[in-house]
């Protein structure tokens, strides 16, 4: 079971946390501060797992941002580095050719592709299309066309 | 209308597709939420951030407010107000308006409000009951967006004790048309399952139906629960194995739509559950379910070839599960092979995952570590300190009394360089482990020397503790055991007079245990001259108080001579007035025993050996008169503070849902903390902590060969350790295939090519590492390798034989009534005729019993008494129910001129039957004449430690005058107590429910193998109890005291002593069990 998914940037800026298990808010801001700079401080070349307590912690770099995800100790690193994966893929997917900045301006879209994703600390739906077609289906039903055309780019 | 939606639903997508690009980032520059990040990122101090968020909050505080929002308006300051909490500032005010956006928005507003609840409240949060209300209206919905976003709501956060109410309607979503709603469905049941399993225990047939749902999505949804359902008790769904089987057989064969493909792999995430829940299935397996699995392994196994991340998954898990099931030798080769290319593999991370799996399977198979040696070797030099440590968890799994000196060096080096506390203390506890196990002599006190500097203030309590214990038992050999302690002695004075103050407070305390204690063993050491090295430490400053009595304790060892007294006088002095009520009673004794030698060579006996009495057996003797006299048994702290906290504190709960509540939150506590030590999750016996456990004691078995010779292995020692220092120059690196061919040659013939330098050290270095796994070793460098058994060895314990347990019947009383005694056996074993009472006896004879003292409550339930009729009865009956059940021996309880009174009980069923017999003394040679027998049943309403029967006869005599006699007899606990027959699985789930109970440690009765089973052995025969099941190192029992007053005990064997956990739904009964248990064990 996973337990949490943090996304940061390189200066160590939280871009976005997901709780799978109920946490006290000062537990948080500890883990959040520890794994920013144990993830931040690994040499290159070394492996993508860390240990932090009884969890196992597995981050990847993905341009300048980094998603770290903590997963129970008989959990499969490899798998959980694949889901870090699956889940960039699915955000390259709704924005197109992704970038910090669309997480930054867009992080309640990036939540809610992770709910459709990820659920209760266990991976929910693995095939790329049905998840962004929820997603999509969602925008649709309140956001109305005009608006949606008539919002510029950034 | 839901059919309407639902078309919506579908056709949306080919909408959007006309847009350019259907979900692109919509970023909007001119929006609120723009500005602010832009603003935030123009800023240069934090200063400036803050007092840039502080305005942003001040704005939306005042926006939310304002009745004049709209929804539209609201979504957008709730995603303004998640951004500051992001950033750490506290938005506490908008979390109301949260849930108000979920409650009255329409579709993304409301997804935007169940986000922000999400994300701004805890799980306990109070604000949360408001949402149960709209996340009943979703549930209800017809749209399905909403009914998706409730449940996804319900899965991340809902009140324990409110799933009761929704958990009907998201039952009923099982039934969904929608795939999407059912798996949402199961997984939203998953997790109630996780928090509150007893509130979903009626929907499992249920789960079964969405195992065989039609959607895979479902199916894989519905495996979260059976994978969690199945590691809690794996026998109940063996026969589920051939459809996991027949699943995964068409996962692998491709059959599921394309749609599950992950790199053109078939549904990998589904794959790897299945194959987690066939190795859960097939785990200490007779063969059977294991055999039908064997076919899909070799399948997966053959299949995932491709070159990616994700096939690597997959056969990590397929390598774990082959060594997990019934073992089959061409698959476990297979696997081995495996392994091997995960180890050999240039990427990092799968070293990393080959070191683990190799971890995993070296208990079954040390030669495999053989084989790959020299890339261990490599890993162990690796500068990511991940790797490293990976690896040393490999070499604490392979460790020998012959490479433990190497293994245990290379983990203090770690250690010294290691930042993480977590790892730090699980690697110091594991070194303790490994040279408590292999101690020699000054290696052992070296070894444990950096673990205490090292390991500082944070290690585990008990490592000092057994050090201390370990270095006064001692060994087989006095002589031995003196070096030992010496050597301990002088490398501490040597430490006292380095630099003491950068030594941890808890080497402190063991420092001076030790100098305190074994001092004089070196004659040269004037007792002064420590006690000024330990003075010195008092007068250190970020000593401790604790350390201080340490301390102020040793001196008073060894205040001799006057130089010595001068000195104790002095620091006595001091600390007489101190604040702390410990230190100033230690500077009194201090001060008193230094003036007093004869006094203190009585009170602290030198070399006397440390005897601990753990069950307090000397207070018996107070502890009973205490209770007679009406006393409250004992209850033990942690027991008493939750009775103060429950009288104390108003029960919140509603009533009706107290009991599953209080159940469910001690099941959430288990899984959230699985560092915890939890003895009722060990209970499932066969978690993976238990077998690691099993596996690392059974190491030692092979080939136990003498190395430390006085001279040969120490003098080898040094240069290897060189050697390891130095290989971290970096070497030549070397392509995989190479390094695989090399060690093949390795593993069966040592060096046959010269090898440049560095190669030489790792050989060398390898060869002292791996030496004594294979059984016949080609590797040995040690020229004597002559097997001698392991040359310390700890002294088999002798029982404890300080008590003396004649106290509690005493036999003053005896005026061996041989007559009576033969009478009663007769009466009670076969019913032969009893005598005609003789008329002269009595016209009348009452008894009377009474409770005593209050605290005992017998009842007497009189409807059973028989034979208690006025007259001596001629009554073959009373016998006829108790012949043929185990009698005690008959008590004589009081005699006076004319009446004997004899006492016997017989254990029933249900009660215990109280057989008294009168007699007439004065008649006592006729033979068969005057005899009466009395009947009583007793059962126990409230337990305590002894029974106590108090009763008083009256009788006329002929003559008319009226006789009383008054009788007491006292009951042990024991008497009352039967076995109870259950399963482990009744057991495992009557443990949970019970409330009241004790925990203490007891002393194993012999120190063999068998030590566990012959303890329960003992405890069955005296006690009566039944043994439910062993396992392993851990043991559970049940006995009852009556039909419904169960309790559960349940044992473990923990260095050298018997943990003993007794839970029980009667407040005092595990505590007076646990004497009885006690006292059963001393007397054995």
């Amino acid at each position: 079971m996973m337990r949490f998914l943090l996304l940061f940037s390189r200066q160590g800026k939280l871009r976005l946390q997901k709780w799978f298990t109920p946490m006290a808010e000062r537990e948080k801001k500890k883990i959040i501060r520890d794994m920013t700079s144990a993830v931040l401080a690994r040499q290159p070349r070394s492996c993508n797992f860390l240990h932090w307590k009884d969890l196992k912690i597995i981050y990847k770099r993905y341009a300048s941002l980094y998603f770290c995800l903590a997963i129970e100790d008989q959990e499969n690193e490899l798998l959980a580095l694949e889901v870090i994966h699956r889940y960039v893929e699915l955000l390259d997917k709704y924005f197109g050719n992704v970038c910090e900045l669309d997480i930054i301006f867009n992080f309640e879209k990036a939540y809610f592709i992770l709910d459709e994703f990820l659920m209760g600390g266990e991976i929910q739906e693995t095939s790329k299309q049905i998840v962004n077609r929820c997603i999509e289906s969602s925008d649709m039903l309140q956001e109305t066309m005009e608006e949606y055309m008539s919002k510029p780019a950034f | 209308m839901s059919d309407v939606v639902e078309k919506t639903l579908t056709a949306l997508p080919s909408l959007l597709s006309l847009d350019s690009q259907p979900g692109s980032a919509k970023l909007s520059s001119t929006s609120k939420l723009g500005n602010l990040i832009r603003g935030i990122t123009e800023l240069t101090s934090k200063h400036e951030e803050e007092k840039l968020i502080q305005q942003e909050l001040a704005s939306i505080k005042e926006q939310v407010s304002s009745p004049n929002t709209s929804m539209r308006q609201m979504k957008e300051l709730m995603v303004r107000a998640i951004y500051c909490e992001m950033l750490g500032y506290e938005a506490s005010f908008s979390y109301i308006h949260a849930i108000k956006l979920a409650q009255q928005g329409t579709a993304l507003e409301k997804r935007v409000g169940y986000l922000a609840v999400s994300l701004f409240l805890n799980e306990s949060h109070e604000l949360l009951l408001l949402l149960v209300n709209t996340v009943l209206k979703d549930l209800q919905s017809t749209n399905l967006i909403e009914v998706c976003m409730a449940l996804t709501v319900v899965s991340q956060m809902f009140p324990k004790d409110m799933i009761p109410a929704i958990l009907p309607l998201v039952e009923e979503k099982l039934n969904h048309p929608k795939e999407i709603i059912r798996r949402k469905a199961v997984l939203a049941l998953y997790k109630f399952y996780l928090i509150a399993p007893n509130q979903v225990q009626h929907i499992h047939n249920k789960f079964r139906k969405a195992l065989c749902d039609k959607d895979p999505g479902v199916m894989t949804a519905s495996l979260h629960i059976y994978a969690q359902m199945i590691q809690e008790k794996p026998e109940g769904y063996k026969d589920l194995a051939a459809s996991f089987v027949a699943i995964l057989k068409q996962v692998v064969g491709g059959k599921l739509p394309m749609d599950f493909n992950y790199h053109s792999v078939p549904a990998p995430w589904l794959q790897i559950q299945l194959l987690r829940i066939l190795s859960l299935l097939g785990k200490n397996d007779q063969r059977y379910t294991s055999e039908i699995m064997y076919e899909v392994l070799d399948e997966s196994l053959r299949r995932a070839e491709m070159n990616h991340n994700i096939t690597y998954a997959i056969l990590y898990e397929c390598v774990k599960c082959i060594y997990t099931i019934h073992p089959k030798s061409d698959l476990l080769e297979k696997a081995a092979k495996c392994i091997g290319n995960f180890v050999l593999s240039p990427k990092i991370n799968l070293k990393y995952l080959g070191l683990k799996a190799l971890t995993y399977v070296v208990q079954q198979d040390p030669k495999l570590a053989l084989q790959h040696q020299m890339t261990i070797i490599e890993c162990l030099d690796h500068p990511d300190l991940i790797i490293k440590r990976e690896t040393l968890e490999l070499l604490f799994r392979i460790t020998n009394a012959q490479n433990v000196t190497v293994i245990v060096e290379k983990m203090l080096d770690f250690l010294r360089i290691s930042e993480d506390d977590y790892t730090t203390i699980d690697l110091v506890g594991k070194v303790a482990e490994l040279a408590e196990k292999y101690p020699s002599e000054c290696w052992f006190i070296e070894t444990m020397n950096t673990v205490f500097s090292v390991g500082g203030d944070m290690m585990q309590p008990d490592i000092p503790n057994s050090f201390l214990k370990l270095l006064s038992e001692g060994f087989d050999s006095v002589e031995e055991d003196k070096k030992l302690r010496l050597f301990a002695v002088d490398s501490y004075v040597s430490l006292l007079q380095g630099e003491p103050d950068k030594l941890p407070q808890r080497f402190l305390q063991v420092i001076s245990w030790v100098l305190g204690e074994y001092s004089y063993l070196k004659e040269e050491l004037q007792p002064a001259a420590v006690l000024r090295l330990l003075a010195k430490l008092l007068d250190t400053k970020n000593t401790s108080s604790e350390t201080k009595s340490w301390i102020l304790m040793a001196m008073t060892k060894l205040c001799d001579g006057e130089a010595g007294v001068s000195v104790a006088q002095e620091v006595s002095e001091t600390y007489s007035s101190s604040l702390d009520t410990v230190l100033r009673q230690r500077a009194h004794e201090l001060q008193y025993l230094s003036q007093n030698p004869e006094l203190r060579s009585k009170v602290l006996p030198r070399d006397a050996g440390l005897e601990v009495d753990s069950s307090l057996s000397f207070l018996d003797g107070f502890v009973s008169e205490a209770l007679a006299a009406g006393a409250a048994p004992y209850k033990p702290p942690h027991q008493r503070q939750e009775e103060l906290a429950q009288a104390k504190a108003l029960s919140l709960e509603p009533y009706g849902l107290s009991l599953p509540i209080s159940m469910s939150s001690c099941s959430i506590a288990d899984r959230q903390s699985p560092t915890l030590l939890s003895i009722s999750s060990g209970l499932s016996g066969d978690s993976t902590d238990l077998s690691l456990k099993g596996g690392s004691t059974t190491l030692k078995l092979d080939g136990v060969k003498r190395v430390w010779g006085k001279e040969g292995y120490l003098a080898q020692r040094e240069p290897l350790e060189e050697a390891a220092a130095q290989v971290e120059v970096p070497s030549p690196l070397r392509s995989p295939s190479q390094t695989g061919e090399a060690d093949n040659s390795h593993s069966q013939t040592p060096i046959p090519i010269p090898t440049p330098e560095p190669e030489q050290e790792k050989q060398q270095l390898a060869s002292s590492l791996f030496v004594g796994l294979s059984s016949h070793s080609s590797v040995s460098l040690m020229g004597k390798s002559e097997p001698t058994p392991q040359r310390f060895r700890r002294k088999a314990k002798s029982p404890s034989s300080s008590l003396d347990a004649s106290e509690r019947i005493s036999n003053s009383l005896v005026s061996s009534t041989s007559t009576v005694d033969n009478l009663l056996c007769d009466n009670l074993l076969d019913t032969s005729e009893l005598a005609v009472p003789s008329p002269s006896l009595t016209s009348q004879l009452s008894q009377s019993l009474t409770t005593a003292n209050g605290s005992f409550d017998v009842q007497l339930t009189e409807s059973d008494v028989k034979g208690s009729s006025p007259t001596l009865v001629r009554d073959n009956g009373v016998a006829v129910p108790l012949s043929g059940l185990s009698h005690s021996e008959i008590t004589p309880l009081c005699s006076d001129q004319s009446l004997d009174l004899s006492v016997c009980h017989v254990q029933k069923e249900e009660y215990l039957a109280l057989v008294s017999c009168v007699c007439d003394s004065a008649v006592q040679e006729l033979r068969s004449l005057g005899v009466a027998v009395c009947q009583y049943s007793l059962t126990v309403k409230r337990p305590s430690v002894h029974v106590e029967v108090v009763g008083m006869v009256s009788y006329q005599l002929p003559v008319g005058t009226h006789q009383s006699v008054q009788f007491s007899h006292k009951l042990p606990l024991t008497s009352f107590i039967r076995p109870l027959t259950v399963s482990t699985e009744e057991y495992g789930k009557m443990w949970l429910d019970f409330t009241n109970d004790t925990k203490q440690n007891l002393s194993l009765i012999s120190d063999g193998q068998e030590s566990l089973t012959a303890t329960l052995n003992v405890l069955k025969k005296k006690l009566q109890l039944h043994v439910v099941e062993i396992i392993g190192v851990e043991g559970i029992v049940a006995c009852r005291l009556h039909q419904d007053q169960p309790c559960l005990m349940h044992c473990r064997v923990h260095a050298g002593t018997l943990a003993v956990w007794l839970r029980s739904p009667v407040p005092d009964l595990p505590d007076c069990l646990i004497y009885h248990c006690q006292r059963a064990l001393q007397e054995h």
